[in-house]
């Protein structure tokens, strides 16, 4: 091979194996136990705890630590697992500096929060790989329901049913379940497959039949799922990718950021997976910084990341921006593409600089070039086709708090659904509470 | 799960955590959190005898002892029974033991050393459906001073006495409070059960200074410049309490009897530690008044696990199991030869170990100038020094020799066979064996 990362274009191998490797390990190690008790002891165990009312799922966060400082994670997992089936891989992606640890009182007073997504995950590590599926069903109510997409809105949405005594087909387009834990999170955020282990232990509930390949309006749809099954839930996720707007972005090397992911994640060996020399990442999400710092990791020599805005509107957290920042990631601000220029490949793109006028960006007619042989478009996602009938609020699916959608029997959640911030954890505080709901309609 | 019901004197709760007669349980509001909160049942703050009730101090009650990070080790009152009337009190308890049935409600008593006192509460207290009472022979301070409480605690006929006017007056289980401010426990004990108490429950708080404002020069906490011991309780307390309970657990006298067990437990592992010690129960009083009635879930779930483990389905298949395992120090093995072991890859040489032994122990712990650490067998007396001062756990352990194998200190052969002290040459008073 003998690529570096000068060698022009899009190329694999740009860093020794051993280096990306090296790249791709766990962002946050595992706790070795003496470690998690030390950060277990700082909890002070709260009254009303503001982590708590802090974390989408609810998660009796003091109880939990409490529970690993008395020497019973095991314990501690079934607190987080009873209000969060994916407390596992919550604990490895879950932004907690904006979510319980922000508001740590040990935060709040003295810059050092007590770490409890890594307590999180020490606990739901040891109960899994012990093995151990806390959970039993309750006795048949001979319901079925039908979960459409397999990610963490549909599984979380689908364990609880179960658990409940349903039975549960999950239908997922795509050939493996997981949905964005799978397909959509940085490698080093969850590695070791644990997306595919977590499903794997999640399905020992039993009573979850999941079909591949599967997408509504192809091989299924919802008039058949209801005649089928006593209640529908949807958990489709966003399909489709915000265009550029640019001039030339048809131009090759220009991709959607999610479909790197996806791609990178579904690669078992990332030597082989090709990466450009200057690489662009357009927008400012979590996306965008998962796909920067993978491109930078996978040795591309320059990543930058454009951001429409000032740094204080970006969408990923001071955490994130530093992630990318600590990995050699330029961030630029106030830059929107307007031209992805090159002879049938992208070679520069060209960025103009914005300012906000108090009614909306507008260009300010200064431009910079920058090279770009790779350009990802990490602008946001869209909901791909709905079925017919179901009302839209903007333009996701329309739900109340429990999910109903305007259909009688049928109920959504996680990222296709209104409300919410497409967060794993909003997903499965959004699938469980549907769960609940459809149960006591089916039920009641 | 395994079931944590458990029944003590015949009275059922969901578990076996009770809160103790304190503050937390003072009044209705406070039990009624404290049931929904998943409590199994409580000893309700002490009653006296009807009239204008005591009053309390109007400044600081409470002092503490703190561990690092501010974690609160001890606690230390000086507050008196409830300072509520009776009738209130008493209407109370009705209203809520008839919302709770399947909770245990105690009522705690303290009234003067006259029968004709006791004679007139107990009908009351009785009236109340309460499921027993417990009788407060224990606190230290300003009660004690007026002739009750551990006034009455440290003199063994006088709790006999007042026992047996309890048995007498009262129809439901009596359970004896003691406490601990007495040089031998098992005296007290043996008192109540020879007034025919159902049980004891210990420890009350101990006598204690907690700490001295070094400006006032006087006792914390501090009123108006003066301060008075009071009662020393939470975490700091509980070895105390557990030797307590052990002793009148494996005294031939009062072995079997039941007991409730009070003194520093703070987690679902003190509480089994407590009650493989002998006791039926416990009650939890510092914890709570630390961490909030939230606590007992984790009690619950670590017991609850533990019990899984190992296997138990009931608390009655281990309360009590470790009595036998209670002796006297005449009676430890002395052949039982081990040496410490200090696992270099888990080692951070900090020289804790090192400072401990060589300046304060018996020189067994070589250091190198690469700051190796290691034991050297020709010196350790297995004291344990080492393992208790090492700050990483399993780090330092003690190996056992095996018989046959040499005790490099000693030069002997390390013997199979049991051999205590009593037939031990040095000993004057040995027995030579049969």
């Amino acid at each position: 091979m003998g690529n570096s990362q000068t060698t022009p274009g899009i190329v694999a191998g740009r860093l020794p194996a051993d280096r990306i490797q090296e790249n791709f390990d766990d962002l946050h190690p595992a706790y070795a136990p003496h470690e998690a008790a030390v950060a277990a002891d700082r909890c002070y165990f709260c009254h009303d705890a503001p982590c708590m009312t802090a974390c989408p799922t609810s998660i009796d966060i003091p109880l939990f630590i409490r529970q690993i400082a008395t020497g019973t994670p095991e314990a501690a997992a079934k607190t987080i697992l009873d209000q969060n089936i994916l407390g596992g891989m919550c604990a490895r992606v879950c932004p907690t500096e904006t979510l319980c640890e922000e508001v740590c009182v040990r935060e709040v007073a003295e810059g050092k929060p007590v770490e409890i997504g890594r307590l999180q995950r020490y606990a739901t590590d040891t109960l899994m790989d012990a093995g151990k599926h806390p959970f039993t069903r309750a006795a048949p109510t001979g319901k079925s329901v039908a979960v459409v997409g397999a990610g963490p809105a549909g599984l979380s949405c689908a364990h609880r049913l179960a658990m409940l005594g349903h039975d549960v087909v999950i239908y997922e387009a795509r050939p493996k379940a997981g949905g964005l834990n799978e397909f959509g999170i940085a490698a080093y955020k969850a590695p070791n497959g644990f997306a595919t282990a977590e499903v794997d232990w999640l399905m020992q509930i039993g009573g979850i039949t999941l079909k591949e390949g599967q997408a509504l309006g192809d091989q299924i749809t919802l008039p058949g799922l209801k005649d089928s099954h006593d209640a529908v839930f949807l958990s489709i996720g966003l399909s489709g990718v915000n265009a550029l707007r640019a001039e030339g972005e048809d131009r090759e090397g220009v991709e959607d950021a999610v479909s790197f992911i996806a791609e990178l994640r579904q690669t078992s060996d990332l030597t082989t997976l090709p990466v450009g020399r200057n690489v662009v990442v357009i927008g400012g999400g979590m996306t965008a910084v998962d796909a920067a710092v993978q491109s930078k990791l996978l040795g591309a020599e320059n990543v930058t990341i454009a951001y429409r805005r000032g740094q204080e509107a970006m969408p990923a957290s001071k955490y994130e921006q530093d992630l990318a920042a600590q990995n050699g990631v330029r961030l630029m601000f106030n830059v929107q593409p307007v031209a992805v220029h090159g002879n049938g490949r992208a070679v520069e793109i060209e960025l103009e600089y914005t300012t906000d006028t108090g009614s909306g960006l507008t260009g300010t007619g200064e431009t910079v070039r920058l090279a770009a042989d790779q350009v990802f478009k990490a602008i946001g996602q869209t909901l791909g086709d709905t079925p017919e009938g179901i009302t839209l609020e903007g333009r996701k699916i329309a739900v109340n708090d429990t999910g109903r959608t305007s259909l009688d029997g049928v109920w959504a959640g996680g990222d296709c659904a209104s409300g919410g911030d497409d967060l794993t954890v909003t997903a499965v505080a959004e699938g469980r509470d549907a769960a609940m709901d459809i149960h006591a309609t089916l039920v009641g | 799960m395994a079931d944590l019901t458990t029944e003590f004197l015949g009275i059922k709760s969901p578990n076996p955590f009770w809160l103790a007669s304190a503050p937390p349980t003072d009044k209705e509001y406070n039990v009624r959190r404290a049931f929904e909160a998943g409590w199994g049942g409580v000893v309700w703050k002490t009653l006296g005898s009807e009239g204008p009730p005591v009053v309390n101090v109007n400044g600081p009650r409470y002092g503490a002892i703190y561990g690092a990070d501010r974690r609160l080790l001890g606690l230390n009152n000086i507050e008196l029974i409830t300072d509520r009337p009776l009738q209130t009190n008493l209407d109370e308890i009705t209203r809520v033991k008839k919302d709770y049935p399947d909770r245990a409600i105690i009522v705690s008593i303290m009234v003067p050393c006259e029968e004709e006192a006791w004679k007139d509460i107990l009908p009351r207290v009785e009236a109340t459906g309460a499921d027993g009472i417990e009788l407060n022979f224990g606190c230290p301070h300003g009660m004690a001073e007026r002739g009750m409480g551990s006034a009455v605690g440290q003199v063994p006929e006088y709790i006999t006495m007042v026992t047996e006017w309890c048995k007498k007056y009262y129809s439901k289980p009596v359970i004896v409070k003691l406490t601990p401010n007495i040089t031998d426990i098992r005296k007290p004990a043996q008192a109540a059960f020879k007034g025919n108490a159902d049980a004891v429950s210990l420890i009350n708080t101990i006598n204690s200074i907690t700490s001295v404002d070094l400006d006032l020069l006087a006792p914390q906490p501090t009123i108006d410049g003066k301060g008075t011991h009071g009662g020393y309780c939470g975490p700091a307390v509980k070895p105390i309490a557990l030797n307590m309970v052990a002793e009148i657990a494996r005294d031939p006298e009062t072995h079997g009897k039941p007991i409730s067990a009070i003194g520093g437990i703070t987690t679902w592992r003190d509480a089994a530690e407590f009650m493989v010690m002998g006791a039926g129960n416990v009650q939890v009083c510092t914890a709570a008044m630390t961490y909030g009635f939230k606590i007992v879930q984790e009690m619950i779930s670590g017991l609850s696990q533990w019990m899984d483990e190992k296997g138990y389905a009931s608390t009655s298949e281990f309360i009590g199991q470790g009595v036998p395992n209670v002796t006297d120090w005449q009676y430890l093995n002395l052949n039982y030869i081990t040496k410490a072991r200090i696992d270099q890859d888990a080692c951070i040489k900090c020289g804790r170990c090192y400072a401990a032994c060589e300046d304060t122990s018996h020189q067994a712990i070589s250091m190198s100038a690469d700051r190796v650490f290691e034991v050297q067998d020709d010196e350790c007396v297995a004291c344990n020094l080492c393992v208790d001062v090492c700050p990483v756990e399993n780090c330092i352990t003690m190996i056992e020799l095996q018989p046959g194998e040499i005790d490099k200190r000693t030069q002997k052969v390390v013997e199979p066979e049991y051999a205590n002290w009593t037939t031990h040459p040095n000993n004057p008073a040995a027995q030579a064996a049969e």
